[in-house]
């Protein structure tokens, strides 16, 4: 698998979210997803970065334009450096929410991607990578 | 600071969402129609989302704060325009949008609206002519 074009931005603020939704609408298109899919990769891609923003106090998008023989897709990479995620497995399960009550957790997130990978060290920081793949 | 302009027709508020809203602005959606329903006493709140290529669970999560607050404030909600893909992606992330009435596009929201506008006053008027009659 190949790394066609990375880039980098930073998720810091609210503002940043709008950004994130913009930048990975944009990839998605390159890509030539679908309307439905791209529709829900921006749309996980919003989830994550409000997580990022909000509990992770801030930290970067890295974005990669994927190439595996003839299949193509976007795979977002979201980190920061804040307390981390205890409980993983309870953070998946649908409905729950750590912070103010406006998170489902991240299960139904899961479910809009083809690949969803978390790891997460408290007090130390989580990372959540995500994938979509062009349908054929 | 920016704000979604919130338009006035007979009983009804119309909103049309057209830009992409960060959270803060979607806060203050809320807020401005809540004031907008007391201040003007509005019995009706049509939310137009036709152009939102993304709903994620925050906006999904104001679009039902927002009927909730304006049936507590005793007006109906109707969310109109939905895309496709926007469903279709809403219903998979775990969002159903209980509690919101939604319609196709902006002409047959506005039908539902007036028709539950029109069916309140018709039990407010029984009531009236029944405290007449007492």
């Amino acid at each position: 698998m190949l790394t066609a074009r990375t880039e980098q931005i930073a998720v810091r603020e609210q503002h940043d979210i709008v950004s994130v939704r913009q930048m990975v609408r944009s990839w998605s298109l390159a890509v030539g997803l679908g309307l439905v899919d791209l529709t829900k990769l921006v749309t996980a891609a919003s989830e994550i970065a409000r997580n990022t923003v909000v509990y992770g106090g801030g930290g970067t998008l890295q974005i990669e334009e994927l190439r595996d023989g003839l299949r193509l897709g976007v795979r977002l990479v979201f980190e920061d450096q804040g307390p981390g995620i205890v409980d993983i497995d309870r953070a998946m399960t649908d409905g729950y929410s750590s912070g103010s009550g406006m998170g489902l957790g991240l299960g139904g997130t899961k479910r809009l991607v083809d690949e969803f990978d978390i790891a997460s060290t408290p007090g130390v920081g989580t990372r959540v990578t995500i994938t979509k793949w062009r349908s054929r | 600071m920016d704000s979604i302009p919130i338009l006035r027709m007979g009983p009804v508020l119309l909103v049309s969402i057209q830009v992409d809203m960060h959270d803060r602005l979607a806060l203050t959606l809320q807020e401005d129609l809540s004031d907008a329903i007391t201040a003007n006493g509005s019995k009706g709140v049509l939310i137009d989302i036709s152009a939102l290529g993304v709903v994620d669970s925050f906006m999904g999560r104001m679009l039902a704060n927002i009927a909730g607050i304006a049936r507590v404030l005793d007006a109906a909600t109707v969310v109109v325009g939905m895309q496709p893909a926007v469903a279709i992606t809403l219903v998979e992330l775990g969002l159903s949008l209980e509690g919101v009435r939604t319609a196709l596009n902006i002409e047959k929201g506005m039908a539902l609206l007036q028709a539950a506008v029109a069916e309140r006053d018709a039990v407010l008027h029984v009531m009236d002519d029944a405290d007449g009659t007492d």
